[in-house]
């Protein structure tokens, strides 16, 4: 990897340069513009709501044009659910891309994988860039490659728990193997762990509740900017070794070779 | 009546679009579902609400 | 790199080839245009939409393996997961001071992914007929050679003899001739090797997914295909004629067998037939991609260099030593750790006993490629006639023998493990 090389990723054919998906969850509107200028990012997640016409103000009047919306499914307990909203979320005219997001749990928020599947596969035969949210499960993530996702949003944690990595192993599974970009959501509490999705190759991290949560949200989300672009780099530069404890000392195991 | 995101809604005979301006909609970014179907904004003048009418209005808010 | 040695001289001409024969010999020799093209499909076969075959060559093709050096092979041997870009360092010539290293850390793969078992099989040649004219090896139409094909008592009968030895697992093999071992006849002989057999390899002629199909039904699961070498060029040269001839036929076969229901598919090129560090990232790369479609098959691969045949004993692995080939082992075994890795038996006693213990898992035993000699080779005694070897094998351990030697090497000799779903 040269140095000076245009380091972009891609979604359905559209280009990104910024790694980091912000969330626009649990905080005020007045601070997304500051958030999405310090974070750098290029993609904005959204929910759909039922309108109520005592809101005077307009989400999207605080998130810059040339942000791509990507609105997520939040609310659907199973696929028609799902589907109906990432419809009515297209029917709004900002774009084909839809995060699929369906939990049939309350408690843990976990998102439900079969159910996953078939919203994927119908939405991205109706021409959405379909990114579907999901435990991180290798066949799972094979099935939604065969039904058309444009990534997979493995979970690191549960969502809002800020508690990292926990998913570690299983998500470096699905980097490893599946050839589609795989942003880590959900879970992610710090730039630190940001950093180290990125180092191990995530494609991208997407992040929330821990901007929300932050004492000073902009500068949170410039940190995380930071975090994601130096965990991309240690990637590109290809991690050094990691010792193994402990010495081996026996014959050669080559010995027996002869010419 | 009409069912409008969840109240009823004395709103039978007026079009979508009519319903939708006096509520203080105009010029906001929604979707229309209207018993069932998604409808265009080309639409809303078209279509005339009547008594048992289902319709949900959306838009987007902040979420992650 | 590659040490300069001469080439092999691989055309050999019999006197009892007619006149008429040895002219045709001759001209498919020595005029490429008397040859068809090595991409021209036979009517009959199948054509898989598949892009395989095009990833694999465009990375051999991309491969420069003079351009790693040390540092990069180093690095790799520091990563825990070996990338493709990792497993080329491996396989360069900057990797030969580092043989050792490599077979450590091969061996912990192996040990990870296997433990101490190494498997034992043995192959059983029913027919040595074949159509292709392939220069370098022993069953070649225009090889003047013992042809023979056992009928079904006589393929039972080898199956008792093996049996009887303890062996659980068989390699069925053919000359590749569809004309003279039909499916029918292959079928029968599966169903005949699942009375005495846990499993059942096959090595036979590349066959279209509904014939797979078939087999499997008949008591086959693994499917064996050698690409040879994935160079196209060379490919071309040396294998001049019958349907071995077209090569992305051969190159999709192990996708046909898993689309047919296999439950797994060994790979190889025959090293020291053209340039053998690309070749090894060929077969490499074939089994990689065909992991990634289909993730719930089993993967092996085999790594045979030339050896002598009837007719021809000068035949010799070009440039590919013990220590190269030991290399390409242990590259295959870091690379992909789960595959398994067959050790042939034209390898030495002494080489098979030592890479037993870094990065092979199976070893055949009581081998014998001629036809219908098992019972000779087993019981020693000679009666009735035989058909002539592929090749001159190096490692003629009976099966005890084998398993005892294993055994001393501090290995676990399995028979099998398999249950036929």
């Amino acid at each position: 990897m040269e140095n000076n090389m245009e380091d972009c990723w891609e979604l359905a054919g559209h280009k990104f340069h910024s790694r980091f998906i912000l969330g626009s969850g649990k905080y005020s509107l007045k601070l997304i513009e500051a958030a999405v200028k310090d974070a750098g990012t290029e993609i904005v997640t959204l929910a759909v709501r039922r309108a109520n016409t005592q809101d005077k103000e307009n989400i999207l009047d605080y998130i810059p044009k040339q942000v791509t919306l990507l609105p997520n499914t939040s609310g659907a307990r199973n696929a028609e659910e799902a589907v109906r909203i990432a419809r009515l979320a297209r029917a709004m005219g900002c774009g084909d891309f839809v995060k699929i997001e369906i939990m049939r749990d309350s408690k843990y928020l976990l998102p439900d994988n079969s159910e996953t599947i078939k919203a994927t596969e119908i939405l991205a035969k109706e021409g959405f860039v379909v990114l579907p949210y999901m435990y991180p499960d290798l066949n799972v993530a094979r099935d939604l490659v065969s039904a058309g996702a444009a990534a997979v949003m493995p979970l690191a944690a549960p969502i809002g728990s800020n508690k990292g990595l926990a998913t570690k192993e299983f998500i470096q599974i699905l980097i490893d193997e599946i050839d589609l970009p795989i942003i880590v959501d959900a879970g992610i509490g710090a730039p630190s762990q940001a950093c180290e999705a990125m180092e191990m190759g995530a494609a991208a991290i997407m992040a929330n509740t821990a901007l929300a949560t932050a004492g000073n949200l902009p500068l949170m989300a410039a940190a995380f900017k930071e975090a994601i672009a130096a965990g991309r780099k240690a990637y590109l530069s290809g991690l050094g070794r990691v010792l193994v404890r402990g010495a081996e000392a026996s014959d050669p195991l080559t010995g027996f070779l002869h010419d | 009546m009409v069912t409008i995101n969840g109240k009823a809604e004395q709103a039978a005979g007026r079009s979508i679009a009519a319903w939708l301006e006096a509520a203080g909609y105009g010029g906001r970014m929604i979707a229309v579902e209207y018993n069932g179907e998604i409808i265009s904004a080309a639409q809303y003048p078209q279509v005339i609400l009547h008594d048992g009418d289902v319709v949900e209005i959306v838009c987007f808010m902040g979420g992650g | 790199m590659t040490e300069a040695k001469e080439a092999n001289s691989f055309l050999v001409d019999s006197a009892r080839l007619s006149e008429k024969a040895l002219e045709r010999k001759h001209e498919l020799e020595n005029n490429p245009a008397s040859r068809k093209s090595p991409l021209a499909y036979f009517p009959e076969m199948e054509q898989l939409d598949s892009t395989v075959e095009a990833e694999v060559l465009a990375e051999m093709e991309a491969y420069d393996y003079n351009r790693y050096t040390a540092i990069d092979v180093r690095r790799a041997l520091d990563h825990t997961t070996c990338s493709q870009e990792d497993f080329k360092a491996l396989l360069s010539p900057a990797a030969a001071p580092f043989l050792e290293e490599m077979a450590r850390r091969a061996r912990q793969e192996t040990s990870r992914h296997f433990g101490n078992t190494v498997y034992l099989f043995t192959p059983l040649y029913i027919a040595n007929y074949c159509e292709n004219y392939c220069v370098y090896c022993g069953f070649n139409c225009y090889n003047d050679i013992q042809r023979l094909q056992l009928d079904e008592q006589q393929i039972e009968h080898e199956m008792q003899v093996i049996a009887e030895s303890g062996m659980e697992e068989i390699l069925i093999l053919t000359g590749e001739s569809k004309v003279k071992s039909s499916i029918e006849y292959i079928g029968k002989a599966c169903q005949l090797a699942r009375k005495y057999f846990r499993n059942v390899g096959l090595e036979i002629y590349p066959v279209n997914t509904e014939d797979y199909r078939y087999l499997h039904e008949c008591g086959a699961d693994y499917v064996t295909v050698f690409q040879e070498t994935y160079d196209l060029e060379q490919y071309e040269k040396l294998h001049l004629l019958g349907h071995k001839r077209v090569f992305p036929y051969r190159f999709a076969a192990q996708e046909r067998a898993l689309r047919g229901g296999m439950r797994g598919v060994g790979f190889s090129a025959l090293l020291g037939l053209a340039d053998f560090r690309k070749d090894a990232l060929a077969t490499a790369l074939h089994v990689w991609h065909l992991q990634r479609r289909y993730p719930w098959a089993e993967f092996s691969l085999s790594c045979p260099r030339l050896r002598p045949i009837v007719n021809n004993d000068k035949i010799t692995p070009q440039g590919v030593g013990e220590r190269e080939l030991c290399q390409v082992l242990c590259a295959y075994r870091i690379f992909l750790p789960y595959v398994g890795i067959t050790v042939s038996s034209r390898e030495s006693a002494a080489f098979r006993n030592g890479i037993a213990k870094i990065c092979a898992t199976k070893i055949s035993a009581g081998v014998s490629t001629g036809i219908g000699d098992h019972e000779e080779k087993y019981e020693g005694h000679q009666e009735g006639t035989h058909g002539d070897e592929q090749f001159e094998i190096a490692d003629n351990r009976s099966i005890d023998t084998m398993y005892a030697d294993m055994s001393s090497e501090g290995l676990q000799p399995v028979l099998n493990d398999y249950v036929y779903v």
